[in-house]
């Protein structure tokens, strides 16, 4: 049987914010195989940070649990699931408006989705109260050739605006 | 986190140093609010260049001592902020209600293509 990804890591871990720094550097070492940017590494850790977040503070609500992080690698895309079996959320829709929190005591800025959404290219939020949240995000890696045709045509630019200039 | 203290202005610098996200932020946010509180000058500048990283934990940690910070009758200002965290202070509103002053970042970035 064919397999519908080319690579697959799982990882599992306590319901402790400490773990937050370990979750996302672990995501950042499986992904680095795909030869990311800076750039593009950033945003998968800033993003896993927050999904991490949410699953320890609002799922278990700093209680103990154990948290889940599922990557699959398809071709030049990454797939990452959080997954906690907390407690779900009410309203998905109105969880993931910006500056929305339940917790504004704790100096939460309700901007957790809103990162989540405008940092990774696709996520989607699985949530059935009583039994857990499952986070699903993706993000293409830009492979380096394009980044090359990308330099090219930048350079292809730049002399087309000087010979227009010169001219 | 590295605090400076300029006497003769009463500007109070702080240098934060760890990556940010909810398990360092209220360890980070004790810290702060006892610097400010100890120096009660006339402006704090939060300075950003050591930051590696920081998730929507930072945005309520800088609201929160911004309006510690007015309430003590002083002026706050973050420096050298970079794209990654000027984006996530933009879409959080942030940067409207707070001065970021980017300066010594641009200064230095120009210094850096010159060396190339």
């Amino acid at each position: 049987m064919k397999r519908l990804y080319d690579n697959e890591m799982k990882l599992e871990f306590s319901s402790k914010t400490c773990n937050e720094a370990f979750a996302r550097i672990a995501v950042a070492a499986f992904v680095s195989q795909l030869d990311p940017t800076i750039d593009e590494l950033s945003d998968i850790k800033t993003a896993i940070s927050e999904a991490v977040t949410n699953s320890i503070i609002h799922g278990y609500e700093e209680g103990e649990g154990t948290v889940k992080i599922e990557a699959r690698i398809y071709l030049d895309t990454v797939q990452i699931e959080i997954i906690d079996n907390g407690k779900g959320i009410e309203n998905v829709e109105m969880a993931m408006k910006p500056l929305y929190t339940s917790k504004p005591d704790l100096e939460r800025s309700g901007m957790g989705f809103t990162i989540m959404e405008s940092f990774m290219d696709e996520v989607k939020v699985e949530s059935a109260l009583g039994f857990g949240t499952r986070v699903i995000m993706k993000k293409k890696i830009t492979p380096k050739e394009d980044l090359k045709e990308d330099n090219l045509s930048d350079e292809k630019q730049k002399e087309d605006i000087k010979n227009t200039l010169g001219a | 986190m590295i605090s400076k203290y300029d006497k003769e202005n009463k500007i109070l610098t702080l240098i934060i140093t760890e990556e940010i996200d909810q398990h360092t932020a209220d360890n980070i946010r004790r810290k702060l609010d006892n610097e400010i509180e100890i120096y009660n000058s006339k402006k704090v500048i939060f300075d950003f260049t050591n930051i590696t990283f920081m998730d929507s934990s930072g945005i309520g940690m800088v609201l929160g001592r911004y309006k510690l910070v007015k309430m003590l009758g002083g002026e706050f200002e973050l420096i050298n902020v970079n794209r990654r965290l000027k984006k996530i202070f933009d879409m959080s509103g942030v940067s409207r209600i707070i001065k970021i002053n980017n300066e010594g970042l641009i200064a230095k970035e120009e210094n850096n293509e010159e060396a190339i």
